[in-house]
């Protein structure tokens, strides 16, 4: 992207019909480390690549819980993100307090989008740097959505954002028909499968990544660095370590619908359809 | 000179008489709450009856909330207004929880609620309160509260319309652990958790005679290391 003329102010246009600020914005999304969202009939899991700005630093914190039935993943700018996800908080405790019931995930998502566009139309503003991906459920299932820093949002069955997030994207686009019959450790699979091609040459550890996963009946939660290693060792060896893994019980959060004769990811995403690209561009 | 700022000591003002208001915002839902901290648990009672003037309402209507793993709110007064303190609480609960990724204490709990109470002084919850629960060591622990937040930690407490028919009873079986004995000895009792469930029933069972609030059912409490468990005791439905 080249500077021109036009891109100023986020409230002028220029004459393409564009607003350049609010592309710079995405911009930023994509510059940050990526982050990765999948779902199936029952859970949605969210996972992110944790960069360390140094040797001597902790990672930025990109995974926070919004409620016990949402939760979100951030690309960008995090600070932007933390102030967003303490208005999301923010709305579903007063929503609660006001109906007595779980906020909805697609009214809260188009609430966050309406915030985003007031950004894009105040001279005295600037847009939100931060990208979205919110994981929650409501009455009809799980949902993903994506919320852009230009107040536009939409649903995903599977989708990836941030740098490198092509490659996870190339992963998801060729397995996510399989993902809604999908069990939860499963999704975790292939959730850190895409995690690994944005890493491409790192080696993936619960030091670089971060997962959450939030289900029917399953509180957004954020996986300890314990549990996310397990399931990381687990990758490499197949099916043959999920077993052990049960077995010795290090997993506190296994569900009891994990297939002891499952087949592993890649034995049922074989033959999967590669017919029709889905939309899945922002 | 001016004697403006001098009291007027032999002058009498008239009483003046506030005219009965024809509404009032307020009405008592009666019922009794006790609470009583041991060792390492706590037992927070309260009976299930809901009253209005000399009518019930409910049979079977709960007085007891848990805000956080390790503390349980008893209220007795006016229900609208503790079950709209109880969601207050349990959002400020909420993004307690969000900010410091742990959930309160119980004494953090104590005085939140103290000045939840007090933010309201001119409006007060017609809420009478006893929080009890376990503190971060372990051990149990009972605050009680007035209307508008002035709170203490006792061993044992309660409130409401049976307040003064349990009290004494309370005072006289946990010696050692009430708050009018001077010094102040250490503030749990040293009954076991099922001795004080058993006085609990006793007390509950004695108030219910002589308090026409109170009776129906006794919902117990019992906050201890491995958890919450809850038990309830019938008493006289008259």
């Amino acid at each position: 992207m080249f500077r021109n003329q036009y891109d100023t102010d986020v409230t002028t246009w220029s004459p393409a019909g564009r607003l350049h600020q609010v592309e710079y914005a995405m911009e930023a999304v994509k510059q940050g480390s990526a982050a990765i969202g999948l779902r199936s009939k029952t859970y949605v899991v969210l996972a992110t690549v944790n960069k360390a700005s140094s040797e001597l630093s902790a990672h930025q914190k990109k995974l926070f819980k919004i409620d016990n039935h949402i939760g979100i993943a951030m690309a960008g700018l995090t600070a932007d993100g933390r102030v967003l996800s303490r208005y999301m908080r923010s709305e579903c405790i007063n929503h609660h307090f006001v109906f007595e019931s779980p906020l909805p995930v697609g009214r809260l998502v188009v609430q966050v989008a309406d915030k985003a566009q007031v950004c894009t139309q105040r001279s005295w503003k600037r847009p939100y740097g931060v990208g979205l991906l919110v994981a929650g459920l409501d009455e009809a299932g799980p949902h993903l959505y994506y919320n852009c820093p230009s107040g536009n949002y939409a649903e995903y069955h599977a989708f990836a954002i941030g740098s490198r997030s092509q490659a996870a994207k190339t992963y998801l686009e060729r397995k996510f028909e399989t993902f809604m019959e999908c069990t939860k450790e499963e999704l975790i699979r292939h959730a850190l499968f895409a995690v690994k091609e944005s890493l491409q040459e790192e080696e993936l550890s619960s030091g670089n990544c971060g997962v959450a996963v939030v289900g029917i009946d399953e509180p957004f939660i954020v996986l300890d660095p314990k549990t996310l290693q397990a399931y990381i060792e687990a990758l490499d060896s197949g099916k043959d370590e999920m077993q052990t893994m049960e077995e010795t019980g290090t997993d506190d959060r296994q569900s009891s619908q994990v297939p002891q004769e499952g087949t592993g990811s890649r034995g049922i995403s074989v033959g999967a359809s590669e017919d029709t690209p889905t939309d899945m561009e922002t | 000179m001016s004697m403006v700022f001098a009291p007027c000591l032999t002058e009498t003002t008239a009483p003046t008489t506030h005219a009965q208001p024809a509404w009032s915002p307020y009405d008592n839902n009666g019922g009794t709450c006790v609470a009583i901290a041991g060792e390492d648990y706590c037992v927070i009672a309260a009976d299930t009856r809901m009253s209005t003037g000399f009518s019930i309402l409910i049979r079977n209507y709960s007085k007891i909330h848990q805000i956080t793993e390790k503390s349980v709110l008893a209220s007795s007064g006016f229900q609208a207004d503790i079950r709209a303190l109880q969601k207050n609480l349990d959002a400020r609960h909420q993004i307690y929880q969000h900010q410091h990724n742990k959930q309160m204490s119980c004494p953090a709990m104590a005085q939140l609620l103290s000045n939840t109470l007090y933010y309201k002084r001119f409006f007060p919850y017609y809420a009478f309160n006893v929080l009890g629960g376990l503190d971060n060591e372990g051990r149990g622990c009972v605050y009680s509260y007035d209307a508008v937040g002035s709170y203490e930690r006792s061993g044992y407490s309660s409130q409401g319309t049976g307040m003064q028919l349990i009290m004494p009873v309370l005072d006289n079986q946990l010696k050692s652990a009430s708050p009018l004995v001077l010094p102040l000895q250490k503030s749990t009792t040293p009954l076991s958790e099922f001795e004080a469930v058993d006085l609990v029933k006793d007390t509950f069972a004695s108030a219910a005679e002589r308090d026409i609030y109170t009776g129906d059912a006794v919902e117990i409490v019992i906050i201890n290391r491995e958890g919450v468990r809850r038990e309830l005791m019938d008493l006289k439905r008259d």
